[in-house]
Parts: C-alpha cells; sequence; structure tokens
C-alpha cells in the first residue's frame, strides 16, 4: 500500500440549507493523479476549499500530508499548490509579473524552481510582456498552472482546470499533469468532462454532495451492471422516443446520432430489430457495447 | 440574396479588427430546422461571426442574409427573428421565473395576454407551475439553462443561436436539453450552436470546424468521422485544430 497523501473522513459542510458535502470519505495516494467527476453543485469546488485550508469543515476530519486542514493550515498553505475553478490570477499584471508575485510571496524565486515549470512556461513566454486578461484561454490556464507550481509544491489541486477550454488545450493541458506525475506531485483534478476520467488513476464520481464511486476508470466499467447495446437508425429524435416504451428496457440515453439502451439481462437483438421495423424504422442497426463513463455515471446517478 | 432552402447564407465574410483577420473569407449556409454545429478553438474567430449574425457587429466585407434579412440594411429586422442564450448570459438573476419570462415577452413585442398564455404552457411543460415566482438565483443551474433556452424561442424565433449553452450539468440534464434542441428543430426552428463539448457536436445535422479564422472543414459527424479516419468527434477537432 502506497503511503497516504490526503486523508478524508466523514467530512460534512453545509451552507444553510445545502448539504454541500454529506458524509464523504477518502483516501489519495502519494504520487497518485486523482479525479473528481461531477457536474457543478456536486460539491467539488467546496471539496477543494476546505482541503487548501480556505474553508472550514462542519464535521469530519481531514489531512493533508499529515498536516490538519484546521490546525496546521500554515503548512499545507506552503506545500500545496491550487488552481481555482475561476481564473484567479492578476488580469492588470503581466503574465511574467503574475509568475513573480507568486514565487515572492512563497519566499522563492522563479530562477530557483524553473526546471519544473520551464515545460509548460516555454509555452507562454513569447507573451510575458502581455496583461494576464488579454490571454485566451488556454494561455491563461498554462500561466495559472505553473503560478500554482512555482513554490514546487509537494501536491497540486486543480479545480475544474479545463472548464471552457477547447479540446486541443484540454488534450495538453491533460499531457502536462502526466509529466508533473511523473515528477512525483500529487494531484486532485476536478472535472465535469466526463471523457477525463479515463486520464486518472483513480476517479471519484460525484453527485449532489455525495460520492457514488471511487475506483479505477477501468473498473467503473466493468461494475456496469447492465447489458448495453448501441442502436441506430434514421430520425434519432423519434427512435428515442419509441426505444422508451419497448418492453423490458431499462434506460435509454442519447449519444450523438445513436442511442445507448440498456437492459437489465441479455436481450434478444433479433427482436428488437423487429420491433423497430414495425414501427418503420429503416436501415436499423444494433451493436452490443462496452459502457462507456458517461453511462456509467448516468446508472449510478438513478440507482 | 433570399433562397427558400437556406436560412442563413454568408457569403466571403470577412471581418478585421486593424491588422488581424477575425473571419478570413468564410463562405456557408445554414438550412431551414437544421441543428448546425460552430465549432472551433479558443480564439478561432467563432464569437466575432455569431455577433455578426445576430446583427450586433457589422462585417468589413462580405455577403450575408439572416432568416432572409440583409445584415447591412436590415438588421432590426434580424434582431426580431432571432434568438440567442448563452451560458455566460441569459436570464436575470434577480428576477423569478415569471419575471424573466415577461421581460423577455415584453421586450420581443408579445401582448400580456399572449405572455401570459405562454408563460402557462412553457412552465407546464417544464414542471415548474412550483417555481413560478422563484428567484433565477435561487434554481438549479439545469433548470436555469432548460427556462433560458424556453424563453430564447418564446416569440417563435426563425433561428436560435446557442452559445455554449451546456456548460456544467449532469449528463442525464444534458441530454434532456438536447431534447428540447430536437424539439424545436422539428417545430422548424433552426438550431445555431457552438459548443466544446465535442460529443455534443455529434448531435449536430451537420458542424463546421473553424481553424484561424477560416473554415477548415463542414460535413455531416459521420462524414466527417470517415473523412478524417477518426473514431470520435473530438479526434477529428484535434487532428484539424492541432495541424
Amino acid at each position: 500500500m502506497h503511503p497516504v497523501s490526503v486523508r478524508v473522513d466523514n467530512l460534512t459542510k453545509r451552507f444553510s440549507e445545502t448539504v454541500a458535502l454529506d458524509d464523504i470519505t477518502f483516501h489519495v495516494g502519494k504520487g497518485e493523479l486523482f479525479g473528481f467527476i461531477g457536474p457543478d453543485g456536486a460539491g467539488k469546488t467546496t471539496l477543494f476549499r476546505i482541503l487548501t485550508t480556505l474553508l472550514l469543515p462542519d464535521r469530519g476530519t481531514c489531512t493533508v500530508e499529515g498536516c490538519d486542514v484546521v490546525k496546521d493550515y500554515k503548512r499545507i498553505r506552503n506545500m500545496s499548490g491550487y488552481m481555482p475553478g475561476r481564473f484567479s490570477l492578476y488580469q492588470d499584471l503581466t503574465v511574467e509579473e503574475n509568475l513573480n508575485f507568486f514565487a515572492t510571496i512563497f519566499g522563492t524565486t522563479v530562477h530557483e524552481n524553473y526546471d519544473l515549470i520551464k515545460d509548460i512556461y516555454q509555452q507562454i513566454e513569447p507573451f510575458k510582456d502581455r496583461k494576464a486578461g488579454k490571454l485566451s484561454g488556454g494561455m491563461k490556464q498554462k500561466l495559472a498552472l505553473s503560478c500554482a507550481l512555482i513554490h514546487k509544491p509537494e501536491i497540486l489541486f486543480l479545480d475544474e482546470p479545463t472548464t471552457g477550454v477547447d479540446a486541443v488545450s484540454r488534450l495538453e493541458f491533460w499531457e502536462m499533469l502526466k509529466r508533473l506525475k511523473e515528477a512525483g506531485i500529487t494531484i486532485l483534478v476536478s472535472t465535469p468532462y466526463m471523457d477525463e476520467a479515463s486520464l486518472c488513476d483513480r476517479v471519484a464520481l460525484m453527485q449532489n454532495g455525495r460520492i457514488m464511486s471511487i475506483s479505477t476508470p477501468l473498473e467503473v466499467i466493468r461494475n456496469y451492471p447492465l447489458t448495453l447495446y448501441s442502436v441506430k437508425a434514421g430520425d434519432i429524435y423519434q427512435l428515442l422516443g419509441e426505444l422508451r416504451n419497448y418492453p423490458g428496457v431499462h434506460s435509454v440515453y442519447a449519444f450523438g446520432q445513436s442511442a445507448h439502451v440498456a437492459f437489465k439481462g441479455p436481450a434478444n437483438q433479433a427482436d428488437l430489430a423487429a420491433w423497430l421495423k414495425a414501427k418503420n424504422h429503416q436501415s436499423v442497426e444494433i451493436t452490443p457495447i462496452e459502457a462507456n463513463i458517461e453511462d456509467c455515471f448516468m446508472e449510478l446517478m438513478t440507482a | 440574396m433570399t433562397d427558400p432552402e437556406n436560412i442563413i447564407i454568408v457569403k466571403d465574410l470577412v471581418k478585421s479588427f486593424g491588422s488581424f483577420t477575425a473571419n478570413d473569407h468564410l463562405t456557408f449556409s445554414v438550412r431551414r430546422g437544421e441543428i448546425f454545429g460552430f465549432l472551433g478553438a479558443n480564439g478561432a474567430g467563432k464569437t466575432t461571426t455569431i455577433k455578426i449574425l445576430c446583427g450586433l457587429s457589422y462585417p468589413t466585407s462580405g455577403e450575408l442574409s439572416v432568416a432572409g434579412f440583409d445584415i447591412y440594411t436590415q438588421r432590426e429586422k434580424v434582431k426580431r427573428n432571432i434568438g440567442y442564450m448563452s451560458q455566460r448570459f441569459s436570464l436575470y438573476d434577480d428576477l423569478t421565473v415569471f419575471e424573466n419570462i415577461r421581460f423577455y415577452g415584453g421586450i420581443y413585442g408579445l401582448s400580456r395576454k399572449e405572455i401570459d398564455a405562454r408563460s402557462k404552457s412553457l412552465m407546464e411543460r417544464l414542471g415548474f407551475e412550483n417555481s413560478r415566482n422563484k428567484l433565477i438565483r435561487d434554481i438549479p443551474l439545469g433548470w436555469k439553462q432548460k427556462l433560458a433556452f424556453s424563453v430564447a424561442i418564446l416569440h417563435n424565433p426563425k433561428i436560435v443561436f446557442l452559445d455554449e449553452p451546456t456548460g456544467g450539468v449532469d449528463p442525464i440534464t444534458r441530454r434532456q436539453f438536447w431534447d428540447m434542441i430536437y424539439e424545436a428543430a422539428h417545430r422548424g426552428i433552426t438550431v445555431f450552436v457552438t459548443t466544446h463539448y465535442m460529443d455534443e457536436a455529434e448531435y449536430c445535422d451537420r458542424v463546421s470546424i473553424m481553424v484561424d479564422g477560416r473554415i477548415a472543414a463542414m460535413d455531416t459527424p459521420d462524414n466527417l468521422k470517415l473523412q478524417f479516419g477518426a473514431p470520435s468527434m473530438n479526434d477529428v477537432f484535434i487532428k484539424l485544430a492541432r495541424g
């Protein structure tokens, strides 16, 4: 068993009526890349704010590298890098000024830890005199990560770093995370993008302040309890409506131009094809498929 | 420049800001009732195009017709015949559900009677009957998005522009939202949508992908995947945008 980096036991946090985190428990190993996957309101940001000592828990215990988030908050702040969900840098300072500022408040210099950020910072260095507020989404994200890394943290908290950036920037960002993981940094990252789950060592699927499941991305898929088919036919809109009335069907969800249809046990493909043909659907294609993370997430949500 | 088939016609659109060309000779058209995905990397020039199509900004050059009206000389008519929704701004947080509906209905010139009738059926359809007097800031994000979309098509526009409409909601709510988009398209409303979720591009009838101010590819999702030998729209996008 790897040494534990983050230990959260029975953590609860309320904001008046709303239960933002409802008795959650998980442990993250040292050097692990751990993902929190879930929509807005799942509790991801509240969790990160507690772990970075910016919010107090109501109940439960949380430690980061053995330090308690309440008693040892100063030590945690020195050893962690945090990238909040909202762009948190000074918009009216330049790229270089932002980086120097963050190095200075942590009592270090850009020069001292340049090796760690080199790969990332070099991509934005041509724009070092530009004001941070004038950068594109992908560049802002790289600058924010550089600033979070400049004091050589042991652990990184990245709250929705890829929200609102395009698919290419997302891909590049995950490539950077992989290299940081190889450098031994523990990384906790949250995202609403289900497809990013497969890039993590383990993931916690979250919804409404609860963790629905914690496992490796592969296990999430292996634990999917249903038999799943992809169904394609001419008009997806009509197809979806009709499939929901098919006897014995458990769930029907659109995935682009095809429908994912789930049954509790094995289903007879020929029967389904004949049924759809009788409903005047032309060129029906039915293929047994493996679930993806989104299928699993939706099943857990409704289970 | 009208055409019974095409509700948006863009020929040789150029938009420059000083020496920077944000839209570099764009030519495309969108069919009536189509769900058209308008994709591109951050900074590719999508927002510039949408602003022009909505009559909020003049092109530098090019011919454009939107909902049958000329974008240079009939901008007010264009605005009356389109709806617009974006993730960042759509509804007023400090107004109630009904006040928002009444406000937008009023802006689009609906009578009080029409507003009452349409808001009643809208709230029934969404299951919001008990939330009529709730402030927008107090309702969940998924509800806000559904309401924002319903309000954007309250005046039965010919086209609705959706600028990154569905970020941040769970996958089931996202699908319910797309059900509403399909329904609107079936009623004949043309849907022009931008999104960073490449899996959502798969729901569109056709998509265009912009790279550095130009349209680098435009076709059905199936054809694009075939053309680029890619298993998903995400891979198509990365191949194109990474060059």
